[in-house]
């Protein structure tokens, strides 16, 4: 690999230089949007104006105003989402990895699990707006959650919370098909061995998920949490379904996000920077973390 | 019994394939027509025909006792996803055969007609929407497809830092839609956005992309290519990775141009990996509601990008036509069906399923 690379001032072959300049050029055209987002969050209103827009913010055009107020729209919806996102990304890993051992490792016949893993494979692929108006109608309707839960409402905690009960329960079960269908792909190819010799031993399926599988599903897990909650994090379709509006005690942080530094008199592009990077910070973060992972989870 | 001739079945040669973990997104040319396993079970209608699998067949017919066992595992995320993921879907069928509209408590099922599927047929604003979500799917997947290749090529051609490139390329992946509106809202503003000033170096421009009807959909495909061309080229770079270096080597020897080698001997091997990469692009592409939504922070997108997954939820908690919104949910489900229906039936015979 480094036999092309390795050559000094000497012998620059244009072949080689060509490459590099496309591959840097393309980091360009990804990086741009991002750069020029990020030195504009830095810049004062006037400066957004008269400089270039990935130019950075000189002198007095320098401010932090904008990260401030960007903050303090977006801290209590991060807050938010958080609250959701992280138990949502727990359950719905744990019911894909149980899944996925249910249909994989445990031993009755593949022609009847084909079918049912299809159905989990489909699962992955549906448009959420096929399910929206049915899942308003669920929650309206047949789990009224407002209604059980009235008794939390007396005591004095906000009933827009909710909302983030119903966006719990919702990202896991749309988020179980891929999770299982990743953790399976897994499974497929660890070596069933210890889990046959313990089989044989007498123990139960759940002794050996414990004991076997579980311990041995970390990096899957590592690799399923990161991509799940990149995802949930994300999502804006079912907050703006199931809480509805950016002014609710409970909306989350890409709720407000959508609509923030609009107004009549036009947008406020450093705040929408400043927002839109603070918002992406988790997932930037976990990205930056662990990317591997992260380009696993998004490759299968 | 049937653990033992599961034992067996391990010792014997061929068992296992060995690039299964790429199933789903590539690879695994090696192992289509091989004897496979699941853990010990047969999971291949194809190997169905050796004895040995006859016989743990006819002893696992009975649905041994590891089925019984095995029901707290997988019945919860079944019935889960059966109420939430098929449920929903049936009961959203239904709806859209009523004319539910308002703020009523229940849709009236007592009297189901397609009245809302010739609704949307007449309804212009539907066609339209309709004929951009086949132009989204299309141009934005082709592109991506095509962007993704050609870089996964460029890194996979020995080159240093390949780590640094690969995380530059996926970065916007990690990243909203909500997000990259916004960072797209700001590079495509007319006055002072990165694009017309780009543009304006070359004299041409300024062009308003977001507010002309005309090319506001090509403006999103665009941004949407920028988000996802990463996603393509880590798919592209495992399928690569997976053919042997001989077949390179055996077309240089041919004396074929690089050129050539790929579209003849490689590209061609990718098959897999661009149909699994394809079909998850076209799920992106009908989930690109958030960004369309991000752009005016409304229920109306920009004029001219308009598309079902927009529309529908317009009508049904904008203008509370929530029959309509069904219907429309409806045909995007179907469109959505046309793709990963066969997806899924490829899927299924080559075993993956």
């Amino acid at each position: 690999m480094s036999t092309e690379t390795g050559g000094g001032i000497g012998n620059v072959d244009p072949y080689r230089v060509g490459l590099y300049a496309v591959l840097v050029g393309m980091a360009a055209f990804y990086l741009t949007p991002i750069e020029s987002g990020l030195v504009t969050s830095f810049k004062t209103n006037t400066a957004v104006v008269e400089t270039a827009p990935f130019a950075p913010p000189g002198g007095s055009g320098l401010t932090t105003e904008k990260w401030q107020a960007a903050v303090d729209a977006l801290l209590r919806g991060m807050g938010n989402s958080l609250l959701y996102a992280v138990p949502a990304t727990i359950l719905s890993a744990f019911f894909g990895s149980i899944t996925a051992y249910g249909l994989t490792i445990t031993n009755w016949r593949m022609r009847y699990k084909a079918p049912l893993l299809a159905l989990f494979v489909a699962g992955i692929f549906i448009p959420y707006q096929a399910v929206l108006v049915p899942l308003s109608q669920f929650w309206a309707q047949i789990a009224p959650l407002e209604e059980w839960l009235s008794f939390l409402w007396a005591a004095g905690i906000n009933n827009d919370y909710v909302g983030i009960l119903e966006l719990i329960v919702t990202h896991v079960a749309y988020g179980i098909p891929i999770c299982t269908i990743l953790f399976r792909s897994y499974y497929k190819n660890i070596s069933t061995e210890m889990v046959e010799s313990a089989r044989l031993d007498g123990a139960t399926l759940r002794r050996v998920y414990r004991r076997i599988v579980f311990p041995l599903s970390t990096p899957m897990f590592a690799v399923v949490l990161i991509y799940q909650f990149t995802q949930i994090w994300n999502d804006l379709l079912f907050t703006l379904i199931l809480v509805a509006t950016e002014s609710s005690a409970a909306a989350p942080v890409v709720l407000i996000l959508a609509g923030l530094g609009q107004s009549l008199e036009g947008q406020d592009f450093g705040l929408r920077m400043a927002g839109a990077f603070f918002a992406a910070l988790p997932t930037l973060a976990v990205y930056i973390m662990f990317g591997e992972e992260f380009a696993e989870g998004v490759a299968t | 019994m049937s653990r033992i001739f599961r034992r067996l079945r391990r010792i014997l040669p061929g068992e296992r394939s060995e690039s299964d973990d790429e199933a789903w997104s590539a690879t695994s040319e090696t192992s289509s027509g091989a004897a496979r396993t699941d853990g010990g079970v047969v999971s291949d209608s194809s190997t169905r025909g050796g004895t040995v699998d006859r016989l743990t067949g006819a002893v696992d017919d009975r649905l041994g006792q590891d089925f019984v066992e095995s029901l707290p595992f997988w019945l919860p995320a079944f019935l889960l996803v059966g109420l939430f993921v098929y449920g929903a879907i049936f009961w959203n069928l239904l709806i859209s055969l009523t004319d539910y509209e308002g703020f009523a408590q229940a849709p009236n099922y007592g009297n189901l007609d397609f009245e809302m599927y010739v609704r949307a047929a007449t309804d212009s604003g539907a066609v339209t929407a309709a004929v951009n979500t086949v132009i989204l799917l299309l141009a934005f997947t082709l592109a991506t497809l095509a962007l993704g290749l050609a870089l996964a090529i460029l890194i996979d051609r020995g080159i240093r830092f390949e780590n640094t490139f690969r995380t530059i390329y996926l970065l916007p992946m990690s990243l909203s839609f909500v997000v990259t509106a916004q960072f797209w809202l700001w590079m495509y503003n007319y006055n002072n956005g990165v694009v017309n000033i780009l543009l304006g170096t070359f004299g041409v421009g300024p062009i308003d992309w977001i507010g002309n009807q005309q090319i506001v959909l090509w403006a999103v495909i665009f941004a949407l290519m920028w988000q996802f061309s990463g996603y393509a080229m880590v798919v592209y770079l495992a399928g690569l990775r997976a053919i042997p270096t001989e077949h390179y080597e055996a077309a240089k020897v041919d004396g074929a141009s690089t050129l050539k080698m790929y579209w003849r001997v490689i590209v061609p091997q990718l098959k897999s990996a661009t149909i699994g990469a394809a079909v998850v692009l076209m799920v992106f592409a009908l989930k690109a509601f958030d960004f369309l939504y991000s752009l005016n922070a409304n229920y109306r997108p920009p004029n001219g990008a308009d598309i079902l997954a927009t529309k529908m939820v317009r009508e049904a908690y904008s203008n509370q036509n929530w029959a309509y919104g069904a219907a429309l949910a409806i045909i995007l489900f179907a469109m959505a069906l046309s793709v990963i229906g066969p997806y899924l039936a490829y899927q299924f015979r080559r075993g993956n399923l």
